[in-house]
C-alpha cells in the first residue's frame, strides 16, 4: 500500500496538496484534521454535523452517499449537487489525484 | 436554591463519573445540563451506537454506558437540572461561586466543573443575513406553542422529521403553511413524507422543493420571505412566520463569555496538574478543555475528572489531609447509607 495525493482547496482559495495514506482507515475528515486544516469533525465522522461537508471537483467515482450522509446533507446549508461529507470517504488508492473545496463553515 | 460542594455543567459520560470520583472523598456534586436526560451526546446522539475503547468493556452501547453510570453514581445521590443552561457565573465575595440557569434557577459551590462536551445543543442557524434581526418577531427555531400560529401564515424550512411533522401538524392550526426544501425528495419517516404528500395534493400545504429560503423582509416583524428557487428564481412569499427547522448542533454558548480562556472553542486548561482554566475554582473536564496533547476520548475525560477532583477537595477542605483510597480495600459508601465492600476473607496466607 502506499500513499495518495489529494488536492484540498481551503475557504481563503489556498490548494493543499496532501499525502494520504490508504493503510489507515482514514477518511478525508481526518486527513484534513491530521493536517490541521480548518476542520471541525464534531461528531468524530458518525455523518451527524455536515462540519466537513466539501465539494468534489475532480471528476472520480466515489462511493455513493449512504442514508445517513445523505439525511445529513438535507440538514447542511451550502449544500451544492458536488457536496459530500469527508468522514463518509475512505482513503482509498482509486481517490488517487481527487481535488476537493472545503465548503463554508455553516456557523458563526 | 441549590448548594454542592462541586457544581457539574454538563451530565455527559464525564460529568457523571467525576461525581463518583468526588463520591469517594465524601464531596457532594450537582450536575446541570441543558438536555432533559442525562447522558450528554450518548444519550441524545448515539445511543444506539458500540463504543469499543472503554477499559474492559469489549463493546459497549452508549445508551447502556449511561445507564451504567447513573447506576455506579447513585450512592452518591447527585442533584440534577435538567433542560435548563447554565447561562451567568459569578463569584461572591466568600468564593463561593453562583451559576444562573436560562430558567433562573441559582446554584451555590465552591467549585465548578465544567463538562460541558461540544457544548449545548442548540438549533442551527441557516445562513440567511437578516435571520438574527427577525429573532422572535417572527422567526423561531423551536415550536413552543402552536397556538401562536393560528391562523397566521406560516413558511418552515428543512427537510428532515421536524419539518415534516411540523407541517403536518401546522396544516390544520395555520391559515396556510409552505415548506420550503433544497430537494424534492424528503428523508424523513416513511409516514411524515406521504402525508406530506398527501396535503401538499389537497393544497393544505404549500410545498416548495428544489428551493431555499435566502432571505426575510419585514418592517419590524417577519412579511415575507425571499426563496430561491432553482429554476424560477426568486420568489417572494408573504407569510407572517418563518420556523427554520435544520436540527441541533452543539454551541459553547454563555460559557464562552464567562471569562475563561478560550481556543479553538474549547477551555484551555492546566493538564500537567489539575484540569484547572484560568478561574481558580473552575476547572474543565473531558472534550470541552484543550491542552497539548488532548485527546477527545471518554476514556481521558474519566482521568481528566478523577484527578481534578483530587484538587477541588484541597478548596472546598482547605488544609485538611487525606490519601486516595482504593475501592477495592475500602469499598464504596455511599451518602444514601448503603456499603459496598468485599467480603473478608484469607484468601491465601503468605
Amino acid at each position: 500500500m502506499s500513499d495518495i495525493t489529494i488536492k484540498i482547496k481551503d475557504r481563503e482559495g489556498v490548494v493543499h496538496e496532501l499525502q494520504a495514506p490508504t493503510d489507515m482507515a482514514m477518511n478525508i475528515m481526518e486527513l484534513c484534521k491530521a493536517y490541521e486544516l480548518p476542520v471541525e469533525g464534531t461528531c468524530g465522522g458518525m455523518a451527524m454535523c455536515a462540519s466537513c461537508q466539501c465539494y468534489i471537483l475532480s471528476d472520480h467515482e466515489l462511493p455513493e452517499k449512504q442514508d445517513a450522509e445523505e439525511d445529513m446533507l438535507d440538514q447542511a446549508f451550502y449544500v451544492e449537487d458536488n457536496s459530500r461529507l469527508g468522514c463518509q470517504l475512505a482513503i482509498t488508492e482509486e481517490l488517487d489525484g481527487l481535488e476537493i473545496e472545503l465548503a463554508p463553515e455553516s456557523e458563526v | 436554591m441549590i448548594k454542592t460542594d462541586i457544581l457539574i455543567i454538563g451530565a455527559g459520560p464525564v460529568g457523571m463519573f467525576a461525581v463518583f470520583e468526588a463520591g469517594l472523598l465524601k464531596l457532594h456534586c450537582h450536575l446541570i445540563d441543558a438536555l432533559a436526560q442525562p447522558g450528554g451526546q450518548c444519550s441524545e446522539i448515539y445511543p444506539k451506537k458500540p463504543i469499543y475503547d472503554i477499559p474492559a468493556y469489549p463493546e459497549v452501547l452508549a445508551g447502556d454506558l449511561i445507564d451504567n453510570l447513573a447506576e455506579q453514581i447513585k450512592p452518591f445521590e447527585p442533584g440534577y437540572t435538567l433542560g435548563e443552561r447554565a447561562q451567568t457565573i459569578e463569584k461572591l465575595e466568600d468564593g463561593t461561586f453562583k451559576v444562573v440557569t436560562n430558567k433562573g434557577t441559582e446554584h451555590y459551590a465552591p467549585t465548578v466543573f465544567i463538562a460541558g462536551g461540544l457544548g449545548s445543543f442548540e438549533p442551527r442557524k441557516p445562513p440567511i443575513k437578516e435571520l438574527v434581526d427577525f429573532e422572535d418577531k417572527g422567526v423561531e427555531y423551536i415550536i413552543r406553542d402552536p397556538e401562536l400560529y393560528r391562523d397566521k401564515r406560516v413558511v418552515i424550512s428543512g427537510g428532515g422529521d421536524s419539518a415534516l411533522d411540523w407541517s403536518i401538524f401546522l396544516s390544520d392550526v395555520a391559515s396556510e403553511v409552505s415548506l420550503v426544501h433544497r430537494r424534492n425528495e424528503f428523508r424523513g419517516a416513511l409516514d411524515s413524507v406521504e402525508k406530506v404528500a398527501e396535503l401538499s395534493k389537497s393544497g393544505k400545504i404549500n410545498l416548495i422543493t428544489d428551493a431555499e429560503v435566502k432571505g426575510i423582509n419585514g418592517d419590524g416583524k417577519v412579511e415575507s420571505v425571499m426563496i430561491k428557487h432553482k429554476t424560477e428564481g426568486e420568489i417572494i412569499k408573504e407569510c407572517d412566520h418563518f420556523i427554520p427547522l435544520f436540527g441541533l448542533s452543539p454551541k459553547l454558548g454563555p460559557i464562552a463569555d464567562w471569562g475563561l480562556e478560550i481556543e479553538k472553542n474549547a477551555i484551555v486548561v492546566n493538564n500537567a496538574l489539575d484540569y484547572s482554566t484560568n478561574i481558580p475554582g473552575i476547572f474543565a473536564i473531558g472534550d470541552v478543555n484543550t491542552y497539548p496533547g488532548k485527546l477527545k476520548l471518554i476514556l481521558c475525560g474519566f482521568h481528566e475528572a478523577t484527578i481534578a477532583v483530587q484538587f477541588a477537595y484541597n478548596i472546598i477542605n482547605p488544609g485538611k489531609r487525606y490519601v486516595m483510597k482504593y475501592t477495592t480495600v475500602n469499598g464504596v459508601e455511599g451518602f444514601d447509607g448503603e456499603k459496598k465492600e468485599a467480603k473478608k476473607a484469607v484468601v491465601k496466607s503468605m
